[in-house]
Formats: C-alpha cells, structure tokens, sequence
C-alpha cells in the first residue's frame, strides 16, 4: 500500500495514496497503523482525499486505529472523505464516532 | 423489457478479484435505463454489495482457500436486482452476525459487512445449494 507520511507540529498525517481500502490491502493499513502507535505517535490524521471506494474491512481498520489511539490517550481524525467512503460512514453510524475534517489543514487546526 | 442483464462470473477465492468484480458492478448499474439519480447510487451500492457478499464467502465460507471458486451471478430487471454469490465452502450463519455496535465506547474492528448489506438490500438470505451455499441478495427497483 502506498501511504505519505508528514509530520506537523507533532502530528502525524498519512496520505493513503491508494483509490480503494478494502478487504484486499486494509491489513497493510492496520499493520501501520500499529506500528506508529507502538512506537509513541499520539496524534495522527489520516487523510483518505484520493480513497473513492471503502469497504466494511477498510471500515473496521480505521475503526481500530481509533481504538489504539483511545487506548494511547492519542487522537485519530480523518479528512477528505469523497462521496463512497462518507455515505459509508453514514450508514454505519461512524461519522458520529470519528472526527472528520474537510481538509487536512482544517483538521490541524483543530489541534491548536 | 428495457432492462434485461444476466452476468456470470466464477473467480477464485481471493480478495484480489475484489476490484474487477466491484468494477463490473458498477458498470452495469451504469447500462440501467433509469433516472441518473437512481443509476448512480445504484452503480455505488451494487459495488459495495458485491464487494461484501465475496468477502463474506472468500474469508467465511470458503476459508481463503484459492482452490475453492466463487460463483456470482448478477441479474437486473426492470423492477429487481437480484445478486447471488455461490459458495463451495463451510458456510456461515447469517442470523448468528450481531449487529455492529453504534456507541463509540464498544465499538468492534468486524461484523459490519452483514450490515451493511441487509441495510442496502431487500432482503439477504444464505442457504444451502447444489452442494454449497448461496447468498442471495435482492432488491426492488419499482
């Protein structure tokens, strides 16, 4: 899976360079996912602007992140949703969870 | 009749295959002699149903096993989509998936897949069939 990584004022923003999160890459996603809180990020964006199709198993990936990030007293928010992966989040009632920016600037802004 | 497609398509057990059948989904909601409104939001949701029945039958059904086929069938009337996806494997209990959770305090990684695809369709059954199973899947369009 091609993933961006930049780091901001001390968060950490992936760019998932990929058009689809399903069932067929989202374990590679989850692996990195660990991998960054394992290793003390806190705070972490991602950012899905180029994700146009999403799946109950790219879902449940971001849905552990989120977990991680509870668990490490850390923060997962996510911006850039295209019209597949926010009717996605609708359905399952996770735009209620997550944070979800409209840009990445927008959701580092919400940090300060 | 203005809309009359049947396709079949038979992949091995793979999540590789998720693209090009989710691909062909769309495509032939996008044939449909419908409102465009209608056509693409139905082009969206048979992606996503497809792409939830195969994994259901490639990693519960069948187990992963590549050896194993998965057999789907995709027909569209005027008045219904009826989407089957054949199995060849142990099969699972569609009834016994819970509900995923809504409260951020419990949520769970799994088991929105089920959800989310009787939350789109109709109606959503899994049984027995020639040997294996069936997940069959319809919706009504007038």
């Amino acid at each position: 899976m091609d993933i961006k990584t930049e780091q901001s004022d001390g968060i950490t923003v992936l760019f998932i360079k990929e058009d689809r999160l399903d069932a067929n890459n989202s374990e590679e996603l989850k692996a990195k996912l660990r991998h960054l809180f394992d290793s003390g990020t806190k705070d972490l964006i991602i950012d899905l602007k180029e994700i146009l199709f999403i799946d109950s198993s790219g879902l449940g990936v971001l849905v552990s992140g989120y977990k991680n990030a509870s668990t490490s007293h850390g923060t997962l928010k996510l911006s850039n949703l295209q019209s597949q992966v926010k009717s996605m989040f609708e359905l399952t009632r996770l735009h209620r969870v997550f944070d979800i920016f409209t840009s990445v600037d927008d959701a580092l802004q919400s940090y300060s | 009749m203005k809309n009359d497609i049947d396709i079949d398509i038979t992949i091995p057990s793979h999540t590789r295959h998720l693209r090009m059948v989710g691909t062909i989904g769309e495509k032939v909601a996008e044939e449909l002699d419908c409102p465009e409104e209608l056509r693409e939001s139905l082009s969206c949701q048979l992606a996503v149903v497809l792409t939830e029945g195969l994994v259901n039958a490639i990693k519960h059904a069948n187990r992963a096993d590549p050896d194993k086929e998965i057999h789907i069938r995709i027909n569209v009337s005027d008045k219904n989509l009826l989407v089957r996806i054949y199995d060849n494997g142990v099969g699972f209990d569609l009834d016994s998936v819970p509900a995923p959770s809504f409260n951020s305090q419990t949520l769970e990684d799994k088991g929105r897949g089920v959800f989310i695809l009787k939350s789109l369709m109709d109606t959503v059954k899994y049984k027995r069939s020639n040997g294996g199973n069936v997940l069959e899947m319809r919706k009504k369009l007038a």
